[in-house]
């Protein structure tokens, strides 16, 4: 390129273009007009609730009062260096951890049965189907009070029935070896029939042909499972992971009514954390710090969801 | 023919004799029974008069002199009927607006082309992401500046928009016809007009669908209107429940909580039988509440 071309370069790009832009983007800008008054109801209510409260954690996160009534300060990464050296919340996040993977893999594995079971509607399985549904309705709270009874020590449904064959009662809630796997169960009741849709739905996808092939060639259930359905299932697991991971993190309603995450924090999860700082301790910093990190958690997490979510809407 | 035999009637002929799909049926029979004990001891426990006392408080066993004390005790202890009607106000306020601002938005991506449209589409899918029950800290700060802690108005706000609602009614106004609207447009019809006359009654189910998502997942909601209320009398029926039961377990009063948790899924459960199968199409369409 020489010398006198670069030279022309500028000029070229000088006021008149620049004025056609702007004339071509303000032409734009009205031809767009009618959709953004009808985007701009749900935008204000994102922006506010969405966008606006990100903004507002990672703002809320780099400040701190150091009494309830004293005035806010700069602390720049105290609260989050505050809430990694807090033992509530390491502990909080590895019995999320425990309790994410002791959630998500049996309600899967249940879901994957009771569609493959249930697979072929009926009236039996429609019945089944329901059955198995039911929990999934029903508030995390509602749920939460009938387990109470179910794991009351002594007279609960839970030791009436099957503690007469163990040689020592357990306290199901109250021993902190134990309270976490008992809230466990109540999420796997409670979810297992709602991941269970997404394995019947997916399941219609598994072409009739290639299974009759299979049946002719001698492929056993076993056989045919792991070589035809599972890989046909591939993109039902994915979305349904990402769902139980998000369930477990967001999920934490039984918690409250249950333990109050005790015995001694056996069942404090991130997310009830977070609440215990902003409405009990009235710590907004520590609160908002975690949030952030339970973000951030989460970020690796929402890339993949958000490809598996784009192409299911088809993109824009 | 036995029972087993005509429930695999329709299966390949050649995998009739396998067992394993068999064992794996009598698995989730034995597994749909289980699943069911917890509403069947709420249902029994709500009966039992407490003359049964504690110990016979966990039997399956319908109690032989069935009581309705129950009932009439968690109606008067907790305040259920202003629940009921705390809890309707917020469903109702919530999906009204919710069908207005899906519709209009939904209608902007299915049939309008403007600037920025894959960007703005992306800020949509963003809320699916921030799943809103993790920034109940924000949200609660900035209720409060407007004036609203302690108010109705305050736990319904954040749901108002609703990106999954934008993107089902997308696919639904994506799937009518354009030859309606110019027909509709020729005849001198305005941009409202043609959405309030053709785009709306022509998506019906799929108004329908989002409806039965949104009021069920609000209506189950505890930690957001836990935090946003504090008069009593404001108090959804999940907060209800929850003080109710916190309440009747200190006096052990367990047939009281069946019938007071009875009350509280009744309307959910009763809908859901009659109106099943629309219920499990739109969960599954679902995906992230």
């Amino acid at each position: 390129m020489s010398l006198a071309e670069l030279a022309a370069l500028p000029v070229a790009t000088s006021a008149p273009p620049r004025l056609h832009v702007l004339r071509r983007f303000s032409h734009r800008f009205k031809a767009s007009l009618p959709a953004y008054l009808l985007l701009l109801p749900s935008l204000v209510f994102l922006a506010l609730f969405t966008y606006g409260a990100m903004g507002r954690v990672f703002v809320d996160a780099l400040y701190q009062r150091a009494t309830p009534k004293a005035p806010l300060r700069f602390v720049g990464l105290d609260n989050i260096s505050a809430v990694l050296a807090d033992p509530y919340f390491t502990g909080a996040v590895v019995n999320n951890l425990v309790y994410a993977l002791g959630t998500a893999i049996p309600s899967i594995a249940l879901a994957l049965l009771f569609a493959l079971a249930l697979a072929r509607t009926n009236a039996v399985s429609s019945v089944l189907r329901a059955a198995l549904f039911l929990p999934v309705l029903i508030p995390m709270v509602a749920a939460s009070a009938l387990f109470l009874f179910i794991f009351l020590p002594n007279v609960g449904l839970l030791d009436y029935y099957i503690g007469r064959l163990l040689p020592v009662l357990p306290n199901w809630l109250g021993d902190p070896d134990i309270a976490l796997y008992a809230i466990m169960v109540i999420t796997i009741w409670k979810n297992a029939g709602y991941y269970m849709l997404f394995f019947l739905a997916g399941l219609q996808a598994v072409p009739e042909d290639v299974m009759e092939a299979a049946h002719l060639d001698g492929a056993g259930p076993f056989q045919r499972l792991l070589y035809i359905i599972l890989p046909e299932l591939k993109p039902t697991f994915l979305f349904v992971i990402v769902i139980a991971t998000l369930n477990a993190v967001t999920q934490v309603d039984h918690v409250f009514v249950m333990t109050k995450g005790g015995p001694s924090n056996a069942t404090n999860l991130v997310l009830f954390y977070i609440y215990q700082q902003a409405v009990e301790h009235y710590d907004i910093g520590k609160a908002s710090a975690a949030t952030l990190l339970t973000l951030g958690a989460l970020m690796g997490l929402t890339a993949l969801s958000f490809r598996t979510m784009a192409s299911r809407e088809g993109g824009p | 023919m036995t029972l087993v035999d005509r429930l695999f009637r329709d299966t390949p002929l050649a995998t009739r004799r396998e067992i394993t799909p068999k064992l794996g049926f009598a698995l989730t029979v034995l597994l749909a029974i289980v699943w069911l004990i917890p509403f069947l001891w709420m249902g029994v426990a709500t009966l039992r008069p407490a003359s049964d006392g504690i110990n016979a408080m966990a039997e399956l066993m319908p109690s032989l002199k069935p009581t309705l004390d129950n009932i009439r005790d968690a109606w008067e202890i907790g305040d259920f009927p202003r629940y009921f009607l705390n809890t309707t106000i917020i469903c109702t306020g919530i999906l009204l607006v919710q069908f207005v601002t899906i519709t209009l938005a939904g209608f902007a991506f299915a049939r309008l082309t403007f600037a920025g449209k894959t960007l703005i589409f992306y800020l949509f899918l963003m809320q699916l992401m921030l799943v809103p029950v993790l920034l109940i800290v924000p949200n609660l700060k900035l209720v409060a500046q407007l004036g609203l802690y302690d108010t109705l108005a305050g736990v319904m706000m954040p749901f108002f928009a609703s990106a999954f609602g934008t993107f089902l009614m997308r696919q639904a106004f994506e799937a009518i016809p354009t030859e309606l609207e110019d027909a509709a447009l020729i005849d001198g019809a305005g941009l409202f007009q043609r959405i309030r006359h053709i785009y709306v009654p022509l998506s019906l189910p799929s108004f329908s669908a989002f409806a039965i998502i949104s009021v069920t997942s609000h209506w189950n909601d505890f930690l957001w209107p836990l935090m946003v209320i504090n008069s009593p009398d404001k108090r959804p029926l999940t907060v209800g429940l929850s003080v109710f039961t916190a309440t009747a377990e200190g006096t052990q009063a367990w047939g009281t909580i069946a019938a007071g948790t009875l009350m509280v899924i009744a309307p959910l459960l009763v809908t859901f039988l009659i109106f099943q199968k629309r219920f499990i199409s739109s969960f599954v369409t679902s995906g992230i509440k």
